[in-house]
């Protein structure tokens, strides 16, 4: 998928965002439209995996560690096949399969459930292990918010996948800057993020999260670095697409109003035209 | 003279068996492997043995994620950083997963000795049964620590095994039938009823012993399945013989006493006694000489049945 493509997808991945978050009335847009572009990447271009056969064998796996981005992998899930796009207005409504964060048993391609910070991370590590125990060519993607950096389990993991040189597990912190109660560099100073994860033993690679270009560089190099997990730290910014959204703490857990809605839609479908 | 056999090294030698029989086990540890046993499969299973560092949180969400790949996962550590440290780890990365993890904790209770009250757990019980769908075994000697050790393994889904460090009185024969969730009838009697789990298995028969000297005959059940727990025996006990007495190495808040308490409560009120670590923290010293301090022994459970009978 060339670059036009991905961009268009990204785009309707954050259209469906927008529109179950209004639907929900409650949940994270920050979180989720930031990760939309790696997310959209992953599913259209960098994974091995079936829509038709969610549990096929030797498939790649992605853990969303920062699972109140739930939003963001349920929409890239249904524009890729898994699901009509339309069950994911039931989100966050009582009985529905679309849980506030993911839930494994309930939705096809969701691998782990997560939504306590840190778990995700680690969990992502044990089945790093288990491919390779098994020699499964399946590789396991798993996303990190900056803020989930605060989180002491995040580098007992850090040690463990460089420790047992899991070169099957990339990691991808979403560097938007923002946590709820504000800045990364006010609430806890999270940075120098690249200079801890290559002290704890890991290959770096930072990149600009909404370029299709550089998303694709960096998850090619991982593919090619051998004894040595990978963290792509990608810069990005929290509520990308949703001019009202961008780079506000506040856009961190509430969901649009109707005017709201209707605002950021014209905004992101304006976009398709450009 | 009893042979004392402490259940973590029958989980060591059990744990051997079962890597041969499972080529799909796996078994993790946070820097204890010599204290829990687990070093025995390491030795033997080097590739498929573990060891997370001193790390408990992530050493449950390891086991997690190599759960939900197929593994069946024995993740090991002392019970007070297992359950306490990685309690929210284990209820959402485990319990509400359903991963095929089998936390076998060593080192639980009072008979931890002289390491102190940092590392005496009596809550662990307590926080595992609270997780919806976690099994609780608390074996009461090595033979039936075994049996119960293959069962859990040979079952799908998170259970907590709460081993113990100190060597304790074998109880069971080889031949014995031990059964996941069910109580086992050691000594019938129709006064009252002594349920006990753990290393107070012994002592409460030792306690019947006494009973019956002083023309109290007392029944004796070992509830090795803490959850799910066997209402069935327990009502039966109750109705049967009219009061009952609980023994554990645990605090009485939460345990065997409280979950035997709510079969009761719900099933078949009776007069109650509750044998345990009494809502305090534990400290250095001896094992028998902390049972003995902190009201965990056949002596205690003897006053606490004659008090009943008055």
């Amino acid at each position: 998928m060339n670059n036009k493509e991905l961009e268009a997808k990204a785009r309707e991945a954050r259209i469906l965002v927008i529109r179950a978050l209004n639907q929900a009335g409650s949940g994270h847009p920050g979180g989720s439209l930031s990760i939309a572009d790696i997310m959209t990447f992953l599913y259209f271009e960098e994974m091995n995996i079936d829509p038709g056969d969610p549990e096929m064998a030797g498939r790649d796996k992605c853990i969303l560690s920062k699972g109140h981005a739930a939003p963001a992998q349920y929409a890239a899930l249904a524009i890729r096949g898994y699901y009509p796009e339309e069950d994911l207005l039931s989100l966050r409504k009582l009985g529905s399969d679309f849980q506030g964060h993911p839930n494994m048993d309930y939705v096809p391609g969701i691998e782990m459930s997560t939504g306590s910070l840190g778990q995700g991370f680690s969990a992502a590590g044990g089945m790093a292990l288990a491919n390779r125990l098994d020699s499964d060519p399946g590789r396991i993607y798993v996303f990190l918010g900056d803020g989930e950096l605060q989180e002491g389990m995040v580098w007992e993991a850090a040690m463990s996948a460089s420790h047992y040189k899991l070169d099957n597990l990339v990691a991808i912190v979403d560097h938007n800057g923002l946590q709820i109660d504000g800045k990364n560099e006010d609430v806890m100073t999270v940075a120098p993020i690249e200079d801890k994860f290559a002290a704890f033993g890991w290959h770096v690679i930072t990149i600009d999260g909404h370029d299709f270009d550089q998303i694709r560089k960096a998850f090619a190099e991982a593919r090619e670095v051998e004894g040595k997990p990978v963290v792509i730290v990608a810069e990005t910014t929290k509520g990308k697409g949703v001019s009202f959204m961008e780079n506000q703490a506040g856009w961190h857990g509430k969901a649009p109003d109707d005017e709201q809605t209707r605002q950021a839609l014209e905004e992101l479908k304006g976009g398709e035209q450009a | 003279m009893t042979e004392k056999i402490a259940t973590r090294q029958a989980y060591g030698e059990v744990l051997a068996e079962l890597g041969k029989e499972y080529d799909n086990l796996v078994v993790m540890d946070a820097d204890l492997s010599g204290s829990t046993k687990t070093a025995e499969f390491g030795k033997v299973f080097p590739e498929r043995f573990f060891n997370m560092g001193i790390a408990e949180q992530n050493l449950y969400g390891q086991a997690a994620g190599l759960a939900l790949s197929g593994k069946i996962v024995c993740a090991s550590t002392f019970a007070m950083f297992a359950t306490g440290r990685a309690f929210e780890i284990i209820r959402n990365a485990i319990g509400y997963t359903q991963a095929n993890v089998k936390i076998c904790a060593t080192h639980a209770g009072i008979t931890v000795g002289e390491d102190g009250a940092t590392h005496q757990t009596f809550e662990d019980m307590a926080l595992m049964r609270t997780i919806p769908g976690m099994t609780v075994i608390s074996p009461s000697d090595a033979p039936s620590a075994k049996k119960l050790i293959r069962q859990a393994v040979a079952m799908d889904g998170p259970c907590y095994i709460r081993l113990g460090r100190a060597a304790v009185p074998v109880f069971y024969g080889e031949d014995d039938d031990i059964q996941l969730g069910k109580g086992n009838l050691i000594r019938d009697g129709k006064d009252l009823t002594i349920i006990a789990t753990g290393i107070m298995v012994s002592a409460a028969a030792e306690a019947a012993e006494r009973l019956s000297e002083q023309g109290i005959q007392a029944r004796v059940i070992d509830i090795h399945t803490i959850k799910p727990i066997d209402e069935e025996i327990i009502l039966k006990a109750a109705a049967e013989t009219g009061r009952i007495v609980t023994a554990e190495e645990h605090s009485v808040i939460g345990g065997l006493g409280d979950a035997t308490a709510h079969v009761l409560a719900t099933g078949c009120p009776v007069p109650m006694a509750m044998v345990g670590q009494q809502d305090t923290f534990g400290e250095s010293g001896k094992p028998d000489q902390l049972l003995k301090k902190y009201g965990m022994t056949a002596d205690d459970i003897v006053a606490a049945a004659v008090g009943l009978m008055k």
